[in-house]
Protein backbone atom coordinates (compact mmCIF):
# COMPACT_ATOMS: atom_id res chain seq x y z
CA UNK A 1 0.00 0.00 0.00
CA UNK A 2 2.23 2.43 1.41
CA UNK A 3 4.66 1.46 -1.55
CA UNK A 4 1.61 2.20 -4.28
CA UNK A 5 1.55 5.19 -2.75
CA UNK A 6 5.04 6.38 -3.22
CA UNK A 7 5.14 5.36 -6.88
CA UNK A 8 2.30 6.93 -7.45
CA UNK A 9 3.44 10.22 -5.68
CA UNK A 10 6.79 9.88 -7.37
CA UNK A 11 4.80 9.95 -10.87
CA UNK A 12 3.18 12.76 -10.12
CA UNK A 13 6.77 14.94 -8.95
CA UNK A 14 7.92 13.14 -12.70
CA UNK A 15 5.27 14.78 -14.08
CA UNK A 16 4.75 18.24 -12.34
CA UNK A 17 8.90 18.65 -13.10
CA UNK A 18 8.33 17.22 -16.65
CA UNK A 19 5.26 19.66 -17.01
CA UNK A 20 7.63 22.78 -15.16
CA UNK A 21 10.44 22.50 -18.04
CA UNK A 22 8.34 22.36 -20.61
CA UNK A 23 6.67 25.13 -19.68
CA UNK A 24 9.76 26.74 -19.19
CA UNK A 25 11.41 25.96 -22.56
CA UNK A 26 8.55 27.36 -24.17
CA UNK A 27 8.63 30.43 -22.22
CA UNK A 28 12.14 30.86 -22.91
CA UNK A 29 12.33 30.42 -26.34
CA UNK A 30 9.33 32.89 -26.77
CA UNK A 31 11.35 35.41 -24.63
CA UNK A 32 13.97 34.74 -26.87
CA UNK A 33 12.18 35.66 -30.20
CA UNK A 34 10.73 38.88 -28.25
CA UNK A 35 13.90 39.82 -27.36
CA UNK A 36 15.10 39.59 -30.57
CA UNK A 37 12.49 41.57 -32.20
CA UNK A 38 12.31 43.94 -29.32
CA UNK A 39 16.20 44.31 -30.13
CA UNK A 40 15.57 45.55 -34.04
CA UNK A 41 12.34 47.36 -32.65
CA UNK A 42 14.90 49.98 -31.04
CA UNK A 43 16.17 50.89 -34.33
CA UNK A 44 14.57 54.17 -35.30
CA UNK A 45 13.25 54.62 -39.14
CA UNK A 46 15.16 57.71 -40.21
CA UNK A 47 11.68 58.91 -41.21
CA UNK A 48 10.06 58.68 -38.07
CA UNK A 49 10.81 61.70 -35.85
CA UNK A 50 9.99 61.34 -31.76
CA UNK A 51 7.93 64.41 -30.13
CA UNK A 52 10.15 66.90 -28.09
CA UNK A 53 11.68 65.95 -25.04
CA UNK A 54 12.36 61.95 -26.26
CA UNK A 55 15.91 61.34 -25.06
CA UNK A 56 17.58 58.54 -26.54
CA UNK A 57 16.02 55.93 -28.03
CA UNK A 58 16.21 53.16 -25.76
CA UNK A 59 15.28 54.88 -22.97
CA UNK A 60 12.65 56.01 -24.68
CA UNK A 61 11.61 52.42 -25.11
CA UNK A 62 11.93 51.91 -21.46
CA UNK A 63 10.20 55.04 -20.15
CA UNK A 64 7.08 55.51 -22.52
CA UNK A 65 4.20 53.84 -21.82
CA UNK A 66 2.28 53.85 -25.02
CA UNK A 67 -0.56 56.05 -23.60
CA UNK A 68 -1.31 58.85 -26.47
CA UNK A 69 -1.32 61.39 -24.10
CA UNK A 70 1.31 63.46 -26.11
CA UNK A 71 -0.86 62.61 -29.59
CA UNK A 72 -4.07 63.63 -27.80
CA UNK A 73 -2.90 67.25 -26.53
CA UNK A 74 -0.88 68.28 -29.64
CA UNK A 75 -2.87 70.94 -30.64
CA UNK A 76 -1.88 70.25 -34.78
CA UNK A 77 -2.36 66.39 -34.56
CA UNK A 78 0.68 65.71 -36.18
CA UNK A 79 1.85 63.15 -33.74
CA UNK A 80 0.81 59.79 -34.26
CA UNK A 81 0.88 56.06 -32.18
CA UNK A 82 2.88 53.38 -34.10
CA UNK A 83 0.55 50.55 -35.35
CA UNK A 84 2.08 47.05 -34.81
CA UNK A 85 3.04 46.67 -38.98
CA UNK A 86 4.98 50.11 -38.70
CA UNK A 87 8.37 49.89 -38.70
CA UNK A 88 8.47 52.37 -34.98
CA UNK A 89 7.97 50.42 -31.71
CA UNK A 90 4.08 49.49 -31.40
CA UNK A 91 2.50 52.07 -29.59
CA UNK A 92 4.87 55.15 -29.38
CA UNK A 93 4.55 58.48 -30.57
CA UNK A 94 6.16 59.58 -33.49
CA UNK A 95 5.89 62.31 -36.66
CA UNK A 96 6.62 62.27 -40.19
CA UNK A 97 8.11 65.36 -40.97
CA UNK A 98 7.21 65.33 -45.02
CA UNK A 99 3.90 64.59 -43.49
CA UNK A 100 2.91 67.13 -41.00
CA UNK A 101 6.09 69.20 -39.08
CA UNK A 102 6.27 70.10 -35.22
CA UNK A 103 4.72 74.25 -34.54
CA UNK A 104 6.94 74.38 -31.62
CA UNK A 105 4.34 75.12 -29.78
CA UNK A 106 5.59 77.56 -26.90
CA UNK A 107 3.41 75.80 -24.16
CA UNK A 108 4.88 72.66 -25.33
CA UNK A 109 1.85 70.62 -24.68
CA UNK A 110 2.89 67.41 -25.53
CA UNK A 111 5.48 67.26 -22.75
CA UNK A 112 3.47 68.57 -20.37
CA UNK A 113 0.68 65.73 -20.73
CA UNK A 114 2.97 63.01 -20.83
CA UNK A 115 2.60 61.51 -17.47
CA UNK A 116 5.30 59.14 -17.04
CA UNK A 117 8.67 61.74 -18.10
CA UNK A 118 9.69 60.02 -21.15
CA UNK A 119 8.62 63.25 -22.84
CA UNK A 120 11.56 64.95 -20.07
CA UNK A 121 9.35 67.48 -18.25
CA UNK A 122 12.65 69.72 -17.70
CA UNK A 123 12.02 71.49 -21.61
CA UNK A 124 10.58 73.91 -20.50
CA UNK A 125 11.78 76.16 -23.89
CA UNK A 126 10.97 74.70 -27.21
CA UNK A 127 14.18 75.96 -28.71
CA UNK A 128 16.19 73.57 -26.90
CA UNK A 129 14.24 70.12 -28.13
CA UNK A 130 16.68 68.45 -30.33
CA UNK A 131 13.54 65.98 -31.97
CA UNK A 132 16.03 64.92 -35.06
CA UNK A 133 18.33 67.18 -37.17
CA UNK A 134 18.05 68.92 -40.59
CA UNK A 135 20.78 67.63 -43.24
CA UNK A 136 20.65 68.95 -46.78
CA UNK A 137 21.04 65.74 -47.97
CA UNK A 138 20.87 65.82 -52.34
CA UNK A 139 23.35 68.42 -53.52
CA UNK A 140 22.29 67.08 -57.03
CA UNK A 141 18.84 68.49 -56.66
CA UNK A 142 18.76 71.35 -54.39
CA UNK A 143 16.91 74.14 -56.35
CA UNK A 144 19.98 76.60 -54.29
CA UNK A 145 22.50 74.39 -55.03
CA UNK A 146 21.40 74.82 -58.98
CA UNK A 147 21.60 78.29 -58.89
CA UNK A 148 18.13 79.44 -58.31
CA UNK A 149 16.89 81.08 -55.15
CA UNK A 150 14.23 78.98 -53.64
CA UNK A 151 15.32 79.43 -49.62
CA UNK A 152 12.21 77.92 -48.78
CA UNK A 153 13.74 75.56 -46.26
CA UNK A 154 15.32 78.90 -44.97
CA UNK A 155 12.81 80.90 -44.89
CA UNK A 156 9.90 78.36 -42.59
CA UNK A 157 12.61 77.47 -40.16
CA UNK A 158 11.27 78.93 -36.69
CA UNK A 159 14.81 79.57 -36.09
CA UNK A 160 15.67 81.45 -39.65
CA UNK A 161 19.27 82.53 -39.49
CA UNK A 162 19.99 80.59 -36.46
CA UNK A 163 19.54 77.17 -37.08
CA UNK A 164 19.68 77.61 -40.56
CA UNK A 165 21.94 80.35 -43.22
CA UNK A 166 22.33 80.57 -46.29
CA UNK A 167 26.29 80.94 -47.38
CA UNK A 168 27.12 82.57 -50.04
CA UNK A 169 29.54 80.42 -52.37
CA UNK A 170 31.01 81.32 -56.12
CA UNK A 171 29.25 79.34 -58.85
CA UNK A 172 31.36 77.60 -60.97
CA UNK A 173 29.33 76.68 -63.79
CA UNK A 174 28.83 80.56 -64.56
CA UNK A 175 31.50 81.59 -63.07
CA UNK A 176 29.61 85.19 -61.77
CA UNK A 177 26.70 84.53 -60.03
CA UNK A 178 26.39 83.38 -56.17
CA UNK A 179 25.13 80.30 -54.75
CA UNK A 180 23.00 80.41 -51.46
CA UNK A 181 23.71 77.44 -50.02
CA UNK A 182 21.09 76.40 -47.08
CA UNK A 183 23.34 75.73 -44.25
CA UNK A 184 21.85 74.08 -40.91
CA UNK A 185 23.60 74.66 -37.80
CA UNK A 186 23.18 71.51 -35.20
CA UNK A 187 23.49 73.87 -31.81
CA UNK A 188 20.02 75.16 -32.68
CA UNK A 189 18.46 73.22 -35.31
CA UNK A 190 15.31 71.26 -33.26
CA UNK A 191 14.54 68.99 -35.99
CA UNK A 192 11.20 70.56 -35.99
CA UNK A 193 10.93 69.48 -39.83
CA UNK A 194 9.48 72.36 -40.95
CA UNK A 195 12.11 72.57 -43.72
CA UNK A 196 11.80 68.92 -44.75
CA UNK A 197 8.22 69.94 -45.09
CA UNK A 198 8.65 72.78 -47.32
CA UNK A 199 11.17 71.78 -49.35
CA UNK A 200 8.86 71.92 -53.11
CA UNK A 201 10.74 69.08 -54.85
CA UNK A 202 9.06 66.25 -55.30
CA UNK A 203 11.47 64.40 -52.66
CA UNK A 204 12.69 67.08 -50.13
CA UNK A 205 16.62 67.33 -50.79
CA UNK A 206 16.40 68.22 -46.83
CA UNK A 207 15.78 66.50 -44.68
CA UNK A 208 15.30 65.82 -40.51
CA UNK A 209 16.68 62.43 -39.18
CA UNK A 210 17.46 60.99 -35.81
CA UNK A 211 20.13 62.79 -34.15
CA UNK A 212 22.68 60.28 -33.51
CA UNK A 213 22.16 59.00 -37.67
CA UNK A 214 22.65 62.89 -38.53
CA UNK A 215 25.69 63.87 -36.50
CA UNK A 216 29.38 63.30 -37.25
CA UNK A 217 31.52 62.90 -34.24
CA UNK A 218 35.27 64.23 -34.29
CA UNK A 219 37.82 61.80 -32.70
CA UNK A 220 38.16 62.37 -29.30
CA UNK A 221 42.51 63.22 -29.93
CA UNK A 222 41.18 66.28 -32.82
CA UNK A 223 42.44 69.55 -31.73
CA UNK A 224 41.51 72.35 -33.80
CA UNK A 225 44.19 74.51 -34.37
CA UNK A 226 41.97 77.54 -34.60
CA UNK A 227 40.11 76.78 -31.81
CA UNK A 228 43.20 75.70 -29.42
CA UNK A 229 44.58 79.59 -30.91
CA UNK A 230 41.78 81.39 -29.80
CA UNK A 231 41.83 79.68 -25.97
CA UNK A 232 45.09 80.29 -25.83
CA UNK A 233 45.22 83.83 -27.14
CA UNK A 234 47.99 83.06 -29.75
CA UNK A 235 49.05 80.85 -31.69
CA UNK A 236 50.65 77.37 -30.67
CA UNK A 237 52.98 76.55 -33.41
CA UNK A 238 54.17 79.49 -35.15
CA UNK A 239 57.03 80.02 -32.66
CA UNK A 240 57.91 76.43 -33.66
CA UNK A 241 58.16 77.16 -37.00
CA UNK A 242 57.48 74.64 -39.76
CA UNK A 243 57.87 71.36 -38.25
CA UNK A 244 59.64 68.73 -40.35
CA UNK A 245 57.70 65.45 -40.86
CA UNK A 246 58.77 62.43 -41.46
CA UNK A 247 59.21 60.90 -44.61
CA UNK A 248 56.69 58.46 -44.94
CA UNK A 249 56.47 55.28 -47.73
CA UNK A 250 53.66 53.51 -48.44
CA UNK A 251 55.61 50.01 -47.09
CA UNK A 252 57.50 52.12 -44.32
CA UNK A 253 57.21 51.13 -40.65
CA UNK A 254 55.75 54.23 -38.34
CA UNK A 255 58.54 56.06 -36.77
CA UNK A 256 58.30 54.69 -32.95
CA UNK A 257 57.36 57.83 -31.78
CA UNK A 258 54.43 57.98 -33.92
CA UNK A 259 50.99 58.81 -32.17
CA UNK A 260 48.42 56.00 -31.97
CA UNK A 261 45.12 57.10 -32.20
CA UNK A 262 43.31 54.17 -30.43
CA UNK A 263 44.72 53.62 -27.34
CA UNK A 264 46.70 50.26 -27.07
CA UNK A 265 44.27 46.48 -27.40
CA UNK A 266 41.11 48.12 -27.23
CA UNK A 267 39.86 48.06 -31.14
CA UNK A 268 38.82 51.09 -32.93
CA UNK A 269 35.20 50.33 -32.99
CA UNK A 270 32.86 52.89 -35.10
CA UNK A 271 30.06 54.61 -33.10
CA UNK A 272 27.66 54.72 -35.31
CA UNK A 273 27.92 50.83 -34.54
CA UNK A 274 27.52 50.92 -31.07
CA UNK A 275 24.34 49.73 -29.31
CA UNK A 276 20.92 51.52 -29.79
CA UNK A 277 22.80 53.98 -32.83
CA UNK A 278 22.85 51.63 -35.27
CA UNK B 1 -24.91 21.62 -31.68
CA UNK B 2 -24.23 20.95 -28.06
CA UNK B 3 -26.24 21.86 -25.07
CA UNK B 4 -24.93 25.69 -23.51
CA UNK B 5 -24.17 26.05 -19.87
CA UNK B 6 -27.01 27.89 -18.31
CA UNK B 7 -29.86 26.47 -20.09
CA UNK B 8 -31.66 25.06 -16.68
CA UNK B 9 -31.49 28.28 -15.14
CA UNK B 10 -32.78 30.42 -18.02
CA UNK B 11 -35.66 27.71 -17.82
CA UNK B 12 -35.64 27.54 -13.61
CA UNK B 13 -35.44 31.58 -13.42
CA UNK B 14 -36.04 33.52 -16.57
CA UNK B 15 -33.58 34.54 -19.69
CA UNK B 16 -33.01 37.94 -17.80
CA UNK B 17 -31.84 36.61 -14.09
CA UNK B 18 -29.81 33.99 -16.25
CA UNK B 19 -27.89 36.45 -17.88
CA UNK B 20 -27.92 39.65 -15.27
CA UNK B 21 -24.02 39.08 -14.87
CA UNK B 22 -23.05 38.86 -17.64
CA UNK B 23 -25.28 41.80 -19.26
CA UNK B 24 -23.50 43.38 -16.52
CA UNK B 25 -20.60 43.37 -17.59
CA UNK B 26 -20.91 43.68 -21.14
CA UNK B 27 -22.15 47.22 -19.86
CA UNK B 28 -19.15 47.81 -18.10
CA UNK B 29 -16.86 47.09 -20.65
CA UNK B 30 -18.39 48.45 -23.18
CA UNK B 31 -19.37 51.57 -20.78
CA UNK B 32 -15.38 52.02 -20.08
CA UNK B 33 -14.73 51.77 -24.07
CA UNK B 34 -17.11 53.88 -24.93
CA UNK B 35 -15.77 56.65 -22.21
CA UNK B 36 -12.33 56.41 -24.06
CA UNK B 37 -14.10 56.34 -27.70
CA UNK B 38 -16.19 60.03 -26.91
CA UNK B 39 -12.97 61.55 -27.62
CA UNK B 40 -11.78 60.78 -30.73
CA UNK B 41 -15.50 60.11 -31.92
CA UNK B 42 -17.32 63.13 -30.89
CA UNK B 43 -15.16 65.07 -29.71
CA UNK B 44 -16.31 64.96 -25.64
CA UNK B 45 -13.20 64.48 -23.64
CA UNK B 46 -14.21 62.68 -20.51
CA UNK B 47 -11.40 60.14 -20.43
CA UNK B 48 -8.11 60.64 -22.71
CA UNK B 49 -5.35 58.06 -23.50
CA UNK B 50 -5.89 54.08 -23.08
CA UNK B 51 -6.37 51.64 -20.60
CA UNK B 52 -1.57 52.05 -19.93
CA UNK B 53 -2.63 55.42 -18.81
CA UNK B 54 -5.98 57.47 -18.86
CA UNK B 55 -6.64 60.58 -17.50
CA UNK B 56 -9.95 61.61 -17.19
CA UNK B 57 -11.33 65.29 -16.97
CA UNK B 58 -7.83 66.27 -17.04
CA UNK B 59 -7.91 65.29 -13.13
CA UNK B 60 -7.69 61.47 -12.57
CA UNK B 61 -4.63 60.04 -12.90
CA UNK B 62 -5.16 55.94 -14.03
CA UNK B 63 -2.37 53.71 -15.06
CA UNK B 64 -2.07 50.31 -15.57
CA UNK B 65 0.70 49.21 -12.91
CA UNK B 66 1.79 45.97 -15.30
CA UNK B 67 3.19 48.81 -17.90
CA UNK B 68 4.50 50.88 -15.10
CA UNK B 69 6.51 47.83 -13.23
CA UNK B 70 7.90 46.98 -16.61
CA UNK B 71 8.85 50.27 -17.00
CA UNK B 72 10.57 50.27 -13.44
CA UNK B 73 12.17 46.54 -14.53
CA UNK B 74 13.70 48.83 -17.41
CA UNK B 75 15.39 51.17 -14.99
CA UNK B 76 13.19 54.15 -15.32
CA UNK B 77 11.80 56.06 -12.58
CA UNK B 78 8.60 57.25 -14.09
CA UNK B 79 7.10 61.15 -13.36
CA UNK B 80 4.78 61.37 -10.30
CA UNK B 81 1.59 61.39 -11.89
CA UNK B 82 1.98 58.02 -13.73
CA UNK B 83 2.90 57.03 -10.11
CA UNK B 84 -0.27 58.43 -8.58
CA UNK B 85 -2.18 56.54 -11.19
CA UNK B 86 -0.80 53.15 -10.40
CA UNK B 87 -1.17 53.72 -6.89
CA UNK B 88 -4.89 54.54 -6.99
CA UNK B 89 -5.31 51.28 -9.59
CA UNK B 90 -3.80 49.40 -7.39
CA UNK B 91 -5.63 50.25 -4.53
CA UNK B 92 -8.73 49.62 -6.20
CA UNK B 93 -8.54 46.30 -7.36
CA UNK B 94 -6.68 45.16 -4.30
CA UNK B 95 -10.34 45.77 -2.91
CA UNK B 96 -12.24 44.13 -5.47
CA UNK B 97 -9.81 41.25 -6.70
CA UNK B 98 -7.53 41.81 -9.27
CA UNK B 99 -9.25 39.96 -12.19
CA UNK B 100 -12.24 41.81 -12.01
CA UNK B 101 -10.14 44.38 -14.93
CA UNK B 102 -10.20 40.88 -16.86
CA UNK B 103 -13.83 39.91 -16.47
CA UNK B 104 -15.35 43.34 -16.15
CA UNK B 105 -12.49 46.14 -18.25
CA UNK B 106 -10.45 44.19 -20.35
CA UNK B 107 -11.65 44.87 -24.10
CA UNK B 108 -10.43 41.24 -25.34
CA UNK B 109 -12.56 39.62 -22.64
CA UNK B 110 -14.97 39.87 -25.26
CA UNK B 111 -13.17 38.08 -28.17
CA UNK B 112 -12.08 35.49 -25.84
CA UNK B 113 -15.70 35.03 -24.21
CA UNK B 114 -17.22 35.08 -27.87
CA UNK B 115 -14.39 32.50 -28.89
CA UNK B 116 -15.11 30.08 -25.61
CA UNK B 117 -19.16 30.65 -26.65
CA UNK B 118 -18.31 28.66 -29.80
CA UNK B 119 -16.58 26.43 -28.97
CA UNK B 120 -19.14 25.26 -26.22
CA UNK B 121 -21.79 25.68 -29.09
CA UNK B 122 -19.70 23.74 -31.93
CA UNK B 123 -19.26 21.31 -29.12
CA UNK B 124 -15.17 21.63 -29.66
CA UNK B 125 -13.25 19.31 -27.48
CA UNK B 126 -9.54 18.74 -26.40
CA UNK B 127 -6.71 20.76 -27.50
CA UNK B 128 -3.16 21.43 -26.37
CA UNK B 129 -2.50 20.92 -22.82
CA UNK B 130 -0.35 24.06 -21.43
CA UNK B 131 -0.38 24.63 -18.00
CA UNK B 132 -2.12 26.90 -16.38
CA UNK B 133 1.01 28.24 -14.71
CA UNK B 134 2.46 28.93 -17.91
CA UNK B 135 1.50 33.07 -17.33
CA UNK B 136 3.65 33.03 -14.94
CA UNK B 137 6.43 31.84 -16.48
CA UNK B 138 5.42 34.40 -18.95
CA UNK B 139 4.97 37.69 -16.39
CA UNK B 140 8.22 37.08 -15.12
CA UNK B 141 9.49 36.88 -18.78
CA UNK B 142 8.39 40.06 -19.33
CA UNK B 143 9.89 41.77 -16.13
CA UNK B 144 13.28 39.94 -17.08
CA UNK B 145 13.07 41.59 -20.70
CA UNK B 146 12.08 44.91 -19.47
CA UNK B 147 15.12 44.88 -17.15
CA UNK B 148 17.34 42.77 -20.15
CA UNK B 149 16.78 44.88 -22.73
CA UNK B 150 15.88 48.06 -20.96
CA UNK B 151 12.02 48.88 -22.88
CA UNK B 152 9.18 47.77 -22.33
CA UNK B 153 9.34 44.92 -24.66
CA UNK B 154 6.22 43.51 -24.02
CA UNK B 155 4.09 46.12 -25.55
CA UNK B 156 5.54 45.55 -28.87
CA UNK B 157 3.32 42.72 -29.12
CA UNK B 158 0.78 42.39 -25.90
CA UNK B 159 -2.63 41.66 -27.51
CA UNK B 160 -4.66 43.40 -24.72
CA UNK B 161 -2.90 47.17 -25.10
CA UNK B 162 -3.07 46.64 -28.88
CA UNK B 163 -6.52 45.78 -29.61
CA UNK B 164 -7.26 48.70 -26.59
CA UNK B 165 -4.91 51.27 -28.45
CA UNK B 166 -5.67 49.94 -32.12
CA UNK B 167 -9.66 50.92 -31.11
CA UNK B 168 -9.10 54.40 -29.85
CA UNK B 169 -5.99 55.39 -32.11
CA UNK B 170 -6.41 53.52 -34.97
CA UNK B 171 -6.53 49.16 -35.25
CA UNK B 172 -3.68 48.91 -38.24
CA UNK B 173 -2.89 45.26 -38.08
CA UNK B 174 -3.69 44.52 -34.39
CA UNK B 175 -7.29 43.02 -35.63
CA UNK B 176 -4.99 40.38 -37.21
CA UNK B 177 -3.13 39.74 -33.14
CA UNK B 178 -6.93 39.81 -32.11
CA UNK B 179 -7.89 37.01 -34.53
CA UNK B 180 -5.22 35.04 -33.73
CA UNK B 181 -6.25 35.08 -29.82
CA UNK B 182 -9.75 34.29 -30.99
CA UNK B 183 -8.33 31.06 -32.97
CA UNK B 184 -6.10 30.44 -30.40
CA UNK B 185 -9.23 29.98 -28.06
CA UNK B 186 -11.76 28.68 -30.38
CA UNK B 187 -9.92 25.72 -31.94
CA UNK B 188 -6.28 25.13 -30.24
CA UNK B 189 -7.23 24.90 -26.23
CA UNK B 190 -10.36 26.17 -24.08
CA UNK B 191 -9.59 30.04 -22.44
CA UNK B 192 -6.23 29.18 -23.64
CA UNK B 193 -5.19 33.03 -23.71
CA UNK B 194 -7.14 34.41 -20.75
CA UNK B 195 -6.50 31.33 -18.81
CA UNK B 196 -3.15 29.90 -19.52
CA UNK B 197 -0.99 32.66 -21.50
CA UNK B 198 -1.93 36.29 -20.59
CA UNK B 199 0.48 37.64 -18.37
CA UNK B 200 -1.40 40.61 -17.91
CA UNK B 201 -3.96 38.52 -16.52
CA UNK B 202 -1.26 37.06 -14.41
CA UNK B 203 -0.63 40.10 -12.94
CA UNK B 204 -3.85 41.11 -12.03
CA UNK B 205 -4.72 37.78 -10.56
CA UNK B 206 -1.69 38.18 -8.17
CA UNK B 207 -3.67 41.46 -6.68
CA UNK B 208 -6.45 39.03 -5.92
CA UNK B 209 -5.58 37.46 -2.96
CA UNK B 210 -6.78 40.06 -0.45
CA UNK B 211 -10.00 41.46 -1.71
CA UNK B 212 -13.19 41.21 0.44
CA UNK B 213 -15.54 40.72 -2.73
CA UNK B 214 -15.73 37.51 -3.69
CA UNK B 215 -17.86 34.49 -5.05
CA UNK B 216 -19.34 32.11 -2.39
CA UNK B 217 -21.39 28.76 -2.89
CA UNK B 218 -23.44 29.87 0.14
CA UNK B 219 -26.13 27.49 -1.20
CA UNK B 220 -23.56 24.75 -1.88
CA UNK B 221 -26.21 22.18 -0.19
CA UNK B 222 -28.32 22.79 -3.26
CA UNK B 223 -25.84 21.85 -5.95
CA UNK B 224 -27.24 19.20 -8.39
CA UNK B 225 -23.69 18.72 -10.45
CA UNK B 226 -25.30 19.81 -13.46
CA UNK B 227 -21.81 20.68 -14.19
CA UNK B 228 -22.44 24.42 -15.81
CA UNK B 229 -20.69 26.14 -13.87
CA UNK B 230 -18.04 24.27 -14.08
CA UNK B 231 -18.30 24.44 -18.08
CA UNK B 232 -18.70 28.17 -17.92
CA UNK B 233 -16.15 29.37 -15.73
CA UNK B 234 -12.85 30.44 -17.38
CA UNK B 235 -11.06 28.72 -14.20
CA UNK B 236 -13.10 26.54 -13.16
CA UNK B 237 -10.52 25.18 -11.33
CA UNK B 238 -11.44 27.74 -8.82
CA UNK B 239 -14.58 26.30 -8.35
CA UNK B 240 -14.26 23.00 -7.11
CA UNK B 241 -12.57 23.85 -2.81
CA UNK B 242 -15.70 26.11 -2.33
CA UNK B 243 -18.55 23.97 -3.90
CA UNK B 244 -17.15 20.72 -2.66
CA UNK B 245 -15.86 21.57 0.56
CA UNK B 246 -12.47 20.59 -0.03
CA UNK B 247 -10.94 19.89 2.99
CA UNK B 248 -13.34 21.91 5.14
CA UNK B 249 -13.25 24.97 2.86
CA UNK B 250 -15.58 27.60 3.23
CA UNK B 251 -18.01 28.45 0.69
CA UNK B 252 -16.02 31.40 -0.46
CA UNK B 253 -14.08 31.01 -3.81
CA UNK B 254 -10.75 32.23 -2.63
CA UNK B 255 -8.87 31.65 -5.14
CA UNK B 256 -6.77 34.70 -6.69
CA UNK B 257 -8.05 33.78 -10.15
CA UNK B 258 -12.03 34.22 -9.71
CA UNK B 259 -12.50 36.60 -12.08
CA UNK B 260 -15.31 37.63 -10.22
CA UNK B 261 -17.52 37.60 -13.45
CA UNK B 262 -20.86 36.20 -11.69
CA UNK B 263 -21.34 33.37 -14.36
CA UNK B 264 -20.75 30.91 -12.44
CA UNK B 265 -23.95 32.96 -10.40
CA UNK B 266 -26.07 33.23 -13.76
CA UNK B 267 -25.93 29.90 -15.36
CA UNK B 268 -26.46 27.58 -11.69
CA UNK B 269 -30.38 26.83 -11.73
CA UNK B 270 -30.11 26.03 -7.69
CA UNK B 271 -28.97 29.77 -6.87
CA UNK B 272 -26.08 28.18 -5.38
CA UNK B 273 -23.83 31.02 -5.77
CA UNK B 274 -23.88 34.98 -5.08
CA UNK B 275 -21.58 37.62 -4.30
CA UNK B 276 -20.50 38.30 -1.21
CA UNK B 277 -18.26 40.36 0.83
CA UNK B 278 -15.48 39.23 3.90
CA UNK B 279 -13.39 36.14 2.95
CA UNK B 280 -15.30 33.39 5.03
CA UNK B 281 -13.61 31.05 7.52
CA UNK B 282 -12.49 27.63 7.07
CA UNK B 283 -15.10 25.07 8.24
CA UNK B 284 -15.38 21.67 9.98
CA UNK B 285 -17.17 19.88 7.01
CA UNK B 286 -20.61 19.95 8.91
CA UNK B 287 -23.19 16.62 8.43
CA UNK B 288 -25.77 18.76 6.46
CA UNK B 289 -22.99 20.13 4.12
CA UNK B 290 -21.57 16.73 3.46
CA UNK B 291 -24.85 15.17 2.94
CA UNK B 292 -25.75 18.33 0.43
CA UNK B 293 -23.04 17.05 -1.75
CA UNK B 294 -23.81 13.79 -2.33
CA UNK B 295 -26.18 13.95 -5.19
CA UNK B 296 -28.78 14.07 -2.67
CA UNK B 297 -29.61 16.97 -3.53
CA UNK B 298 -30.79 15.72 -7.20
CA UNK B 299 -34.14 16.23 -7.73
S1 LIG C 1 5.53 71.18 -29.79
FE1 LIG C 1 3.38 71.48 -30.37
S2 LIG C 1 3.28 70.90 -32.52
FE2 LIG C 1 5.19 70.09 -31.74
S3 LIG C 1 4.67 68.00 -31.13
FE3 LIG C 1 4.48 69.26 -29.30
S4 LIG C 1 2.35 69.85 -29.24
FE4 LIG C 1 2.74 69.09 -31.32
S1 LIG D 1 2.51 60.95 -23.32
FE1 LIG D 1 4.54 60.15 -22.77
S2 LIG D 1 4.16 58.04 -22.12
FE2 LIG D 1 2.34 58.69 -23.23
S3 LIG D 1 2.70 58.04 -25.35
FE3 LIG D 1 3.42 60.16 -25.21
S4 LIG D 1 5.60 59.96 -24.71
FE4 LIG D 1 4.67 57.97 -24.29
S1 LIG E 1 13.52 74.04 -49.76
FE1 LIG E 1 14.45 72.28 -50.73
S2 LIG E 1 15.00 72.96 -52.76
FE2 LIG E 1 14.55 74.74 -51.56
S3 LIG E 1 16.49 75.41 -50.84
FE3 LIG E 1 15.65 74.15 -49.26
S4 LIG E 1 16.39 72.12 -49.71
FE4 LIG E 1 16.75 73.32 -51.50
S1 LIG F 1 -15.77 31.35 -10.19
FE1 LIG F 1 -17.55 32.37 -11.02
S2 LIG F 1 -17.07 34.51 -10.84
FE2 LIG F 1 -15.15 33.40 -10.59
S3 LIG F 1 -14.30 33.32 -12.61
FE3 LIG F 1 -15.46 31.45 -12.37
S4 LIG F 1 -17.49 31.92 -13.16
FE4 LIG F 1 -16.43 33.86 -12.87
Amino acid sequence: MAAESEVKADVARRRFLVDAARTACGVALLGLGLGLYARQARALPPAAIRPPGAGAEKDFLGACIRCGLCVRDCPYKILELAKPEEPVATGTPFFVARRLACEMCEDIPCVKACPTGALDQKLTDINNARMGLAVLVDHETCLNYLGLRCDVCYRVCPLIDKAITLEPQVNERTGRHTLFIPTVHSDKCTGCGKCERGCPLEVAAIKVFPVQMAKGELGRHYRLGWVEKEKAGKSLIEEQGIIELPKRMPEAPLPPDAPSSAPLGKPFVPHALQGDRL
Amino acid sequence: MSRMPGTDAAAARGWLAAHKWLLARRVSQLGILTLFLLGPWVGLWIVKGNLNFSYTLNFLPLTDPYVLLQSLAAQRIPATRALTGAGIVLAFYLLVSGRVYCSWVCPLNMVTDAAAWLRTRLGIKGGAQISRRARYWILAMTLVLAGVTGTIAWELVNPVSMLHRGLIFGVGAAWAVVLAVFLLDLFVMKNGWCGHLCPVGAFYGLLGHVSPLRVSAVQRSQCNDCMDCFEVCPEPQVIRPALKAVGGASPVILAANCTNCGRCIDVCSKQVFAFGLGRGERQKPAPEVVAGVVPAGKS
